[in-house]
């Protein structure tokens, strides 16, 4: 929060004519690179998260499995996944994974969010949420194609994964990048992480992984937030992570095609009502009032024909 | 007031039912409007702060729901098509541009009211299902992201056509004199009631002609 030394170049429920500040522009994209296959699954990345970010998130219950928490929470914004898989030839695999935000280029959350300011995105790529405009209404949970939001019960606001945007704007990395004891959390710019993503790839593939590659999904703009993956030809495989996550269609009708149409829709029925009114006047009651059987013959006609068919309402007053 | 010469056209629970949710209406409109389009995100100021408003938003819709069901009950039997209003329909040129030439038959509502009644009803009842989906935190959790999406898009939509017609609802009371009057009070003129509603002056009002209107404690 309260980043102002970092351009912001997009902000939720902004207008386009009125951006956010952002004439510092000459930053560097920044990047996290998971390598699962060097992660032990030791949580120490969760340990430093909750360190850092001051969390203290309620103790759970084990529930059989290693994942724990079982799931990420407002004040558990990572969670090593454990997923045990079997290949074809039987042999036991354990897939581990780190999850949480995925900082996606084009993020989903952001373009939800209908309170203006409560999530941005850095120039540096980081996409934050400013809680102390968060409405609660949970509209970025909606907007996320990977399920990271949570709603806290405590104060009713949203939270993920900073990705230390505090730390990262002085020149530190985050604090689960710190702690990795096996360096399969790696931090710098992009374009480094993707660099050092290729030789790891190139180095499992000639170990026999076949499937090694990076999951950067361009279906999001890519993410700043990657991982190496030794099946990155079946992602589905780490914890349902999505082989092609986009915003989903309801998301993108929702906030680009219905806000036009029903903006053209306001202004047609107020100019409408507003020309009917000038063109034709108030409907005041006639006088005097013609007696009905005084009418002229052709305007009865039109009312005979219909009271001879004519059925009546179900009930009256 | 004196109301020798008029006709009680809406009573009071009928009146009180209707106001109640033009108020409750007015909030929660400008408030999902804030959201809609957030360049509009002042409205929300209506209920406080925009967490208040969030938070207030879906339980004075509830209201206007349970408002809705009243009149329902209160309004159906008003409200069914009829052929009669087969004329209206067929006139209704010369209904918009303000020509009480012929008598159109009209009972109590017009078929241009009853097709609003049923659409208010229609958007009304999508907007609390949809709305129950989404509402946060007590209810969204309980269904899957993808439903809540639609739940939000359906929303959105049926918000926005609700909108339109309650705005063109406003207009034509504006533009018929003393029609909010008559929803305010209760009471129309003899003369309003022919001219506008022909059928129902004809059928339940002239006969009680020789006693007095009806009055309503």
């Amino acid at each position: 929060m309260g980043m102002q030394s970092q351009d912001i170049i997009r902000r939720s429920a902004t207008n386009g004519l009125t951006p956010a500040p952002q004439a510092r522009d000459h930053q560097q994209e920044v990047a996290k690179l998971i390598d699962v296959s060097i992660c032990t699954g030791c949580k120490g990345c969760q340990v430093a998260c909750s360190e850092w970010n001051d969390l203290r998130d309620e103790v759970g219950h084990n529930v059989g499995v290693y994942d724990n928490p079982a799931d990420l929470t407002a004040e558990s914004w990572t969670v090593i996944r454990f997923d045990e898989v079997e290949d074809e030839s039987g042999r036991l695999e354990w897939l581990l994974r780190k999850e949480g935000c995925m900082h996606c280029e084009e993020p989903g959350c952001l373009k939800a969010c209908p309170s203006p300011g409560a999530i941005v995105q850095f120039a540096n790529g980081i996409v934050d949420f400013q809680s102390d405009q968060c409405i609660g209404c949970g509209y970025c949970i909606a907007g996320c194609p990977f399920d990271v939001p949570r709603i806290n019960k405590k104060d009713n606001k949203a939270y993920k994964c900073t990705l230390c945007a505090d730390r990262v704007s002085v020149g530190q990395e985050p604090a689960c990048v710190k702690t990795c004891p096996t360096g399969a959390i790696s931090f710098g710019s992009k374009a480094e992480m993707k660099d050092l993503a290729a030789s790891r790839v190139e180095e499992l593939k000639s170990r026999g992984h076949e499937g090694a590659g990076l999951y950067d999904p361009q279906g999001v703009g890519g993410t700043h937030v990657m991982y190496v993956l030794t099946h990155a030809d079946k992602p589905e495989m780490y914890h349902r992570l999505p082989k092609d996550p986009h915003i989903s269609p309801f998301v993108r009708g929702w906030k680009e095609w219905l806000k036009p149409v029903g903006a053209i829709g306001f202004i047609a029925t107020l100019a409408g009502a507003f020309a009917h009114y000038v063109g034709v006047g108030p409907n005041t009651v006639d006088t005097p009032e013609p007696e009905p059987a005084k009418q002229p013959e052709e305007k009865e006609s039109v009312a005979a024909s219909d009271t001879a068919q004519g059925d009546r309402p179900a009930g009256r007053e | 007031m004196d109301t020798k010469n008029l006709i009680l056209r809406t009573k009071f629970i009928d009146r009180m039912c209707h106001w109640t949710m033009v108020a409750c209406f007015f909030l929660v409109a400008l408030s999902g409007l804030s959201w809609f389009f957030p360049s509009l995100s002042w409205m929300n100021g209506v209920l406080g702060t925009p967490q208040l408003a969030r938070m207030l938003h879906p339980f004075l819709g509830t209201v206007v729901f349970l408002l809705l069901v009243c009149m329902f009950f209160r309004f159906v039997h008003h409200n069914i098509l009829v052929k009669t209003d087969m004329t209206w329909f067929r006139n209704v040129g010369d209904v918009l541009a303000n020509k009480h030439t012929k008598p159109l038959k009209i009972g109590k509502y017009n078929a241009g009211q009853k097709i609003l009644f049923w659409c208010i009803m229609l958007l009304i009842s999508a907007l609390f299902v949809t709305g129950v989906v989404a509402w946060r935190p007590y209810f969204a959790g309980y269904f899957p992201i993808p439903a809540i999406r639609l739940a939000l898009l359906a929303h959105s939509m049926a918000g926005l056509g609700l909108i339109l017609l309650v705005i063109g609802h406003i207009y034509m009371g504006i533009w018929v004199r003393g029609s909010v009057t008559g929803m305010l009070t209760g009471y129309v003129s003899r003369a309003w009631a022919k001219q506008h509603h022909d059928r129902w002056y004809e059928e339940e009002v002239a006969p009680s002609n020789d006693t007095p209107a009806k009055h309503h404690p």
